[in-house]
């Protein structure tokens, strides 16, 4: 009985002891040598792996900036912190990124928009749905849809919609990955620096008169801003569009554009910002 | 004859992930993409033969000599716990991509129970050395054949108009059931 003890605890021990061995010798042989700043940098990313660096996600990014092949700043996720952070990890010039952020270029909600008299959409409330057939309530066809596909499609809970049927964007919590002006089928979501403040909040590309019909809040194109502004805006399709590098703000006569269409963007945040829910502010 | 009839129960009559229904986890986990799916059905290929020669051997040289058949289990998980590490390194070396795209499966054959399914059949059915070799492929053959029709499957399920509420796991549990059931039809054949 106790011979049987011994025996077995011998065996075990022999076989793990054996085990063992091979393995030390297939771990010195088979050795992988990773670069340590790979992890090192992976762990400081936001892991999002959103692709706004271009790259298949935060391991590909941590690969490609270690072997020097991607600058560091190309992360805007993770914002100017990680961006020291991997250069410092790395010993590289910091490089600076400016915070990006995305602008709803939109204001025609519920309230501003008309609706469709004659028919009236009952299918899914998704925007992609929406844009495919019927193309939603809204007689306007370039505005938003309001079926918050881009809140769906926001990893940092950095967006909502409104009551007026509008999303919404908090600027702090945005990162400026893109992944909402993707979702949008209706393109009114742009990536925009965060200081560049100017905008046309319309995409209606209607004339004068229909423009005039489907939204309050529409660019009607009646061109007095463009007229003014020594080429800072141009007219594009009966839509006037900021041309941000010849832009002069104080040639631009804002208080003439009857609707409101070209507009500061804290216009709107001032208004809104009382309607943040509790639990995304 | 009789080793070809071993090799075909194995792989297709006796299934070890159809018919018996070991080593689910790999078998729904990693049946995404064909190409994955057979590399991961290669390296249990591996890990199972290399279990049943070493197995064999450890159980009919060392245990039944000193009366240790009670020790079967322990050791046996000893083996395949180092074979596994062997294999991860062996990937890891060879293919980063491949490491990657197995991701934490790869350890997980260690805690496979088709594995010690294998050498517990193999010493309870008393094989012989050659036999037990044959067995390991065949279980091998078998599972990687159940591992690549079902991601064949999956792939064009990725394509198909699934219900809402049918997507993902149910739908693959579905077809998982009805596969089974497919090979239900080798039954009674040996």
């Amino acid at each position: 009985m106790v011979l049987t003890f011994i025996v077995a605890i011998v065996t075990m021990g022999g076989l793990g002891f054996i085990f063992a061995s091979a393995l030390a010798v297939a771990d010195k042989k088979l050795k992988v040598v990773e670069d340590l700043r790979i992890a090192e940098v992976n762990e400081i990313l936001p892991n999002a792996n959103c692709g706004a660096c271009g790259n298949a996600g935060c391991y590909d990014f941590a690969v490609k900036v270690v072997q020097g092949k991607v600058d560091p700043s190309k992360c805007t996720v993770g914002g100017q912190d990680v961006i020291d952070e991997v250069s410092r990890i790395l010993g590289v010039e910091a490089g600076s990124s400016t915070k990006m952020v995305a602008r709803v270029l939109c204001r025609g909600g519920n309230a501003e928009a008309a609706q469709k008299e004659n028919a009236a959409y009952y299918g899914p409330q998704s925007c992609s749905v929406q844009a495919l057939v019927g193309g939603g309530d809204k007689l306007c066809f370039d505005g938003c849809l309001g079926g918050g596909e881009c809140v769906d499609a926001c990893q940092f809970n950095a967006m909502y919609m409104n009551d007026n049927g509008l999303p919404v964007v908090i600027e702090e919590l945005c990162t400026g990955c893109g992944l909402c002006a993707k979702a949008c089928p209706r393109n009114i979501i742009e990536i925009h620096p965060v200081d560049r403040t100017l905008f046309v909040f319309c995409k209606n590309h209607d004339d004068p008169k229909t423009s005039k019909k489907v939204c309050k809040a529409a660019c009607i194109a009646c061109g007095i801003c463009a007229r003014k502004s020594d080429g800072g805006v141009v007219m594009l399709d009966n839509l006037a569009v900021i041309n941000y590098s010849k832009l002069d703000i104080s040639k631009i006569p804002l208080d003439k554009c009857s609707t409101k269409a070209i507009d500061f963007v804290h216009a709107d945040v001032q208004i809104t910002e009382e309607k943040i829910p509790a639990e995304v502010s | 004859m009789e080793l070809f009839l071993i090799f075909i129960s194995a792989a297709l009559v006796n299934n070890f992930v159809l018919a018996y229904f070991l080593g689910i986890c790999p078998f729904i986990g990693v049946s995404n993409k064909i190409s994955s799916a057979f590399s991961m059905g290669l390296a249990t290929t591996f890990v199972m033969t290399i279990t049943a020669i070493v197995s064999w051997l450890l159980f009919n040289l060392i245990l039944v000599p000193y009366n240790l058949e009670f020790l079967q289990i322990p050791s046996f998980i000893l083996v395949i716990a180092s074979l596994v590490q062997f294999v991860e390194m062996f990937i890891k070396k060879v293919s980063q991509p491949l490491y990657r795209a197995l991701g934490i499966f790869l350890p997980l054959i260690t805690t496979n129970c088709a594995i010690l399914g294998l050498a517990l059949f193999a010493s309870m059915r008393e094989y012989t050395f050659i036999e037990s070799i044959i067995f390991g492929v065949g279980a091998g053959v078998g599972f990687i054949l159940a591992l690549v029709l079902m991601a064949g499957i999956r792939e064009e399920l990725e394509l198909a108009d699934v219900p809402k509420a049918f997507q993902g796991a149910p739908i693959t549990l579905i077809v998982a059931g009805i596969l089974a059931l497919a090979f239900m039809g080798f039954a009674g054949m040996i």
